[in-house]
């Protein structure tokens, strides 16, 4: 069973550094965001910095959601989706190896480049080390809700779209206690611990609902 | 092995396919599965791997405790090759997913000719190496059921001669074949399962 996981978190990221449109693409997103968001709200370094932990979130939600819904939706095209079904290990555990593998290479990237963008804004380095913690943390979680809206889009006709109306809304709780933590860490009225052990909590959550989720819902697809 | 398909029932898109099949398989045993387009045969072989869920009836694996999905390699007519792997990586996950227990991939590449391709991007391969290397799976991963829709699509003349010997050898050391076709598909001693597409009682 963990040599199956490690074969499909390895394919996975196989396919998604030689495919090119992995890691480059939500980075690129990521910058272009964080860049134009100066020209919208003017050259005011103090503004910047004050508003620039919320953006750098955004940002980073944003471009992670690129790409989720096609997690199972590639595989299904070229068949292999009735590979991943013929195989004696849990489709649980191979919907996990495949949300590592995505993490992995969208949203680890998005997570190491966040303080460089935060740079770009004037952000101070106490709230950059709190902008990386919470992505680190939060950034798992909204590759797992991107799971089940991936196997809901292979499962139902037109299931595109619903993926679309489906993660961002779970996403918010993670956008404001991730922001909400980044800022305790540098105002500090509330002790950064607090919302910070919310946003684990909530992504510890879908870290458990996203693969059952998504396996029911690759199950359904049999009906 | 013995397989058990016991009054199964297939609705497709509100469309009844079949009724009632009902049809046993055991060691050595092979079927052909014939009828024209839109007929079910696909659809037969899906839920006989488990792939779809039947509207009545069942499929049973009378001796042992596996699963029907457990025990069945599928080839069906998308070949589940991944164009940015090599062709050796794809067999080499095939390998890994469906439980191993096969020959090396060097040698099952080498038997399915096209063993000087292992260190090629598979999407560079034409329709029938694709249908090979496909095929190739079947030697990799040892399991006792082949269930294989229209298997000899895009296969030239010797890739077909290639297919019917691995099924004679794999039904030689115990295997049951399931092979869905509308064309003449040479198996000897072959059950035949005619779907009309008007459902079968």
């Amino acid at each position: 069973m963990i040599t199956t996981f490690r074969a499909v978190t390895a394919r996975d990221l196989k396919l998604a550094l030689r495919v090119g449109g992995g890691a480059g693409v939500g980075v690129i997103f990521f910058l272009a965001i964080v860049t134009i968001i100066p020209f919208a709200v003017g050259p005011d370094l103090p503004l910047l910095a004050r508003i620039g932990t919320a953006v750098l979130w955004i940002g980073a939600l944003l471009a992670s959601l690129l790409g989720l819904d096609r997690i199972f939706a590639s595989d299904q095209d070229d068949g292999s989706l009735d590979l991943l079904l013929l195989s004696h290990a849990p489709l649980e555990l191979i919907a996990v190896a495949k949300a590592v593998a995505h993490w992995i290479a969208t949203g680890l990237p998005l997570v190491i480049i966040a303080p460089v963008l935060g740079l770009m804004l004037g952000v101070e380095p106490r709230a950059l080390a709190a902008v990386s913690l919470t992505l680190l943390v939060g950034t798992p979680a909204v590759t797992f809700i991107g799971l089940i809206a991936s196997a809901l889009s292979v499962a139902l006709p037109r299931g595109g779209l619903l993926s679309a109306v489906l993660i961002l809304p779970l996403a918010i709780p993670l956008l404001i206690f991730g922001v909400a933590a980044t800022n305790a860490a540098v105002v500090g009225e509330i002790p950064f611990g607090t919302p910070f052990r919310l946003l684990c909590a909530i992504t510890l959550f879908f870290l458990v609902l996203g693969p059952v989720a998504a396996a029911a819902a690759l199950r359904h697809v049999r009906e | 092995m013995r397989l058990a398909v016991e009054g199964l029932t297939c609705i497709r898109g509100g469309r009844k396919l079949f009724r009632g099949l009902s049809f046993g398989l055991g060691q050595g045993e092979a079927i052909v599965v014939t009828g024209p387009n839109g007929a079910g045969k696909t659809s037969l072989l899906r839920l006989v791997a488990g792939l779809l869920t039947p509207a009545e009836g069942r499929v049973v694996v009378e001796d042992s405790v596996q699963m029907a999905n457990e025990l069945s390699h599928f080839v069906g007519h998308l070949d589940a090759v991944k164009g940015a792997l090599t062709v050796g990586e794809n067999l080499d996950f095939g390998r890994t997913l469906l439980g191993g227990g096969g020959i090396e991939t060097d040698a099952a590449l080498k038997k399915l000719g096209i063993g000087s391709l292992a260190d090629v991007p598979a999407q560079i391969l034409s329709a029938g190496q694709r249908r090979r290397l496909a095929l190739a799976r079947l030697l990799v991963a040892t399991r006792p059921l082949w269930l294989l829709d229209e298997p000899s699509t895009a296969l030239d003349s010797e890739g077909q001669r290639t297919l019917i010997q691995l099924i004679v050898e794999h039904r030689a050391s115990g295997g049951s074949v399931i092979a869905a076709t509308h064309m003449a598909l040479d198996i000897s001693g072959a059950r035949e399962i005619v779907l009309t597409g008007e459902g079968v009682d």
